[in-house]
């Protein structure tokens, strides 16, 4: 009896307590409501005629419909909103793929291997972690310049690449997984790559799923970094695409907008129902040990 | 001899692992912090040239608290980070505990709150700059059919732009609070409520007296990331007000970008981002102190 949930005790007889859950459900419910009106607004918008757009009060199913407005955005721009997604695409991608590769490797040094000087680096990663971004900006800028990848993708992929937080998940994991593990292996002759890829990885899975997922979207959403370090069209990333559409229709074509917001919303909201629990792992993962 | 090869082999095998990350954290944060700081103290146009750069000393630092922009920056970041955190941390504690054991369907309502949290910062300014238009926009046009005849201009009037952009955050910030409250809630054992329950404490006795102290570290964490990102909030202002009306807006991240990258004064914006770091770190120093007195880890 314990630990039941009132939903378990309700079939023991407190009808009480279930009729005060389902109001409450339905009080939360309409809360939660509201707070999606924003997004309803989008999407309706978006499937409207401007002269319908400020109507009031608001039709938030269109009684007019208008599909112009994706194929409009998505094809007749200057460069197209397809361009933007293939940029964002091949950059997260990369950034992911790559994030993953090296934040384990580093982490998996930094928790399971013995060696000199292994402590004071990484209370260094740690220390750096506080650091924001704009202490960054400007030192990256002029690198990049002097690199010459100042304005093409390697400004945005280099830094994704390597991030302190990504060694900190994963060290945190790798630190729970059993030591004897390591240990059987080394008796087999297994080589420290070899642990780490056959036997460590594979466990680690969760973990690399949540990383995966909370750097997805981080690289999705990036608006500073793209906004500093390019500056042709044809290599913006969605965030900022998106930008130069608001700057050019000027307030005046608010469904062309809504079309383009919908359109950049989309990956991140599927991407985040298919890995909920991932996700929340992942952003809980450092909070509740303090 | 076999031991210190083996001990060699040991250091060898531990750096392999780190060193790709490794070589990418020194070539892209260790050394551009450091050089920033050197930057810091320079009189740098971003056009003009290595060449051209000149040691100014303690200069960028000093002329900051003459600067307009900068005071107005200091003074409403402030305003912002206090108002969007206590509200923020407010609301979604309660809405976290009303989640946590009273709902049905609780993942559902979760993923409603959590929904602007994920969304891309551009998305939902776009969406806010048109909810907030101040003829024809929703918000107003809703406030006049309930009989507010003048509403406020939101982004267009210095004394609502500010409050406008706070709303927006703290409606933007909730999910997140919410779902690292819930993960806290989940961590308190079930025993102290029902011991609670036994000596008859009212709801609130129960929230002040075993909820929140249970929940403290979760709290102090909420509040010192809290803090430290809303010093470093940067789209909303970029994307919607450009930190007008005047200064209305503007924020120490917005001016700082501002300062580099539109009037390229590379060395007075490394050294405004440097007192933004020393700040957030006092800040988080302080409270890293001050915590001894009301957070319980147990």
């Amino acid at each position: 009896m314990k630990n039941d949930v009132y939903g378990n005790r309700f079939l023991k007889g407190h009808p009480k307590k279930a009729i005060s859950k389902g109001i409450i459900t339905v009080i939360m419910s309409v809360a939660g409501i509201m707070m999606l009106l924003p997004f309803i607004w989008m999407l309706s918008t978006s499937f409207k005629l401007q002269a319908d757009v400020y109507k009031f009060p608001i039709e938030w199913i269109p009684k007019r419909w208008n599909f112009n407005n994706y194929r409009e955005v998505w094809l007749n721009q200057n460069p197209p909103f397809y361009v933007y997604y293939l940029n964002s695409i091949k950059i997260t991608v990369i950034c992911v793929v790559g994030e993953l590769l090296t934040s384990s490797l580093a982490g998996y040094g930094f928790a399971r291997l013995d060696f000199k000087g292994r402590d004071k680096i990484f209370l260094l990663y740690l220390g750096t972690m506080m650091i924001p971004f704009q202490v960054l900006m400007v030192p990256r800028f002029m690198l990049f310049r002097w690199l010459g990848i100042y304005n093409t993708h390697w400004a945005l992929i280099l830094p994704g690449l390597f991030t302190t937080l990504g060694v900190f998940l994963l060290r945190q994991f790798f630190m729970t997984i059993p030591f004897e593990l390591s240990e059987s292996a080394r008796i087999d002759g297994a080589s420290e790559l070899r642990t780490y890829w056959q036997i460590i990885l594979p466990l680690a899975k969760p973990a690399l799923a949540s990383l995966a997922i909370l750097s997805f979207v981080w690289r999705w959403n990036d608006y500073e970094g793209p906004l500093i370090f390019l500056t042709n069209r044809k290599l913006y990333t969605i965030p900022l695409g998106l930008t130069n559409f608001i700057d050019e229709m000027g307030g005046q074509q608010d469904t062309l907008i809504m079309a383009a917001s919908v359109s950049a919303l989309l990956p991140i909201l599927i991407v985040f129902f298919l890995g909920q629990n991932y996700f929340i792992e992942g952003i809980t993962a450092g909070s509740v040990k303090g | 001899m076999i031991i210190r090869n083996k001990e060699l082999k040991k250091n060898i095998t531990g750096y392999l692992f780190i060193a790709p990350n490794l070589i990418g954290f020194i070539v892209l944060t260790l050394i551009p912090v450091l050089f920033s700081l050197v930057v810091s103290f320079t009189e740098w146009n971003l056009f003009s040239g290595t060449e051209n750069i000149k040691f100014v000393g303690l200069k960028n630092y000093i002329s900051m608290f003459s600067d307009v922009w900068f005071i107005d920056s200091l003074k409403n970041n402030f305003l912002y980070t206090v108002v969007t955190i206590s509200l923020t941390l407010s609301i979604s504690l309660l809405i976290a505990i009303i989640l946590n054991d009273k709902v049905y369907g609780r993942n559902v309502i979760r993923a409603m709150f959590f929904m602007p949290y994920i969304s891309n910062i551009v998305a939902i300014s776009a969406i806010w700059l048109a909810l907030y238009n101040p003829t024809h926009g929703p918000i107003n046009q809703f406030l006049m059919s309930i009989g507010i005849d003048n509403p406020p201009q939101w982004l267009a009037s210095s004394k609502w732009a500010l409050p406008a952009i706070m709303m927006m955050s703290v409606w933007g910030g909730l999910g997140y609070n919410i779902v690292i409250y819930l993960a806290g809630l989940k961590g308190i054992p079930k025993e102290l409520y029902e011991a609670a329950d036994i000596d008859g404490v009212n709801s609130w006795h129960r929230l002040r007296h075993v909820t929140i102290p249970m929940l403290s570290p979760t709290i102090f964490f909420l509040l010192i990331t809290g803090i430290i990102s809303s010093f470093q909030v940067f789209g909303q202002i970029n994307i919607m007000t450009q930190g007008g009306p005047a200064t209305a807006t503007t924020v120490i991240a917005y001016y700082i970008y501002l300062s580099g990258f539109r009037y390229y004064k590379m060395g007075y914006a490394a050294a405004m981002a440097w007192f933004l770091f020393i700040g957030i770190f006092i800040v988080t120093l302080i409270q890293w102190r001050g915590q001894k007195k009301w957070v319980n880890y147990v």
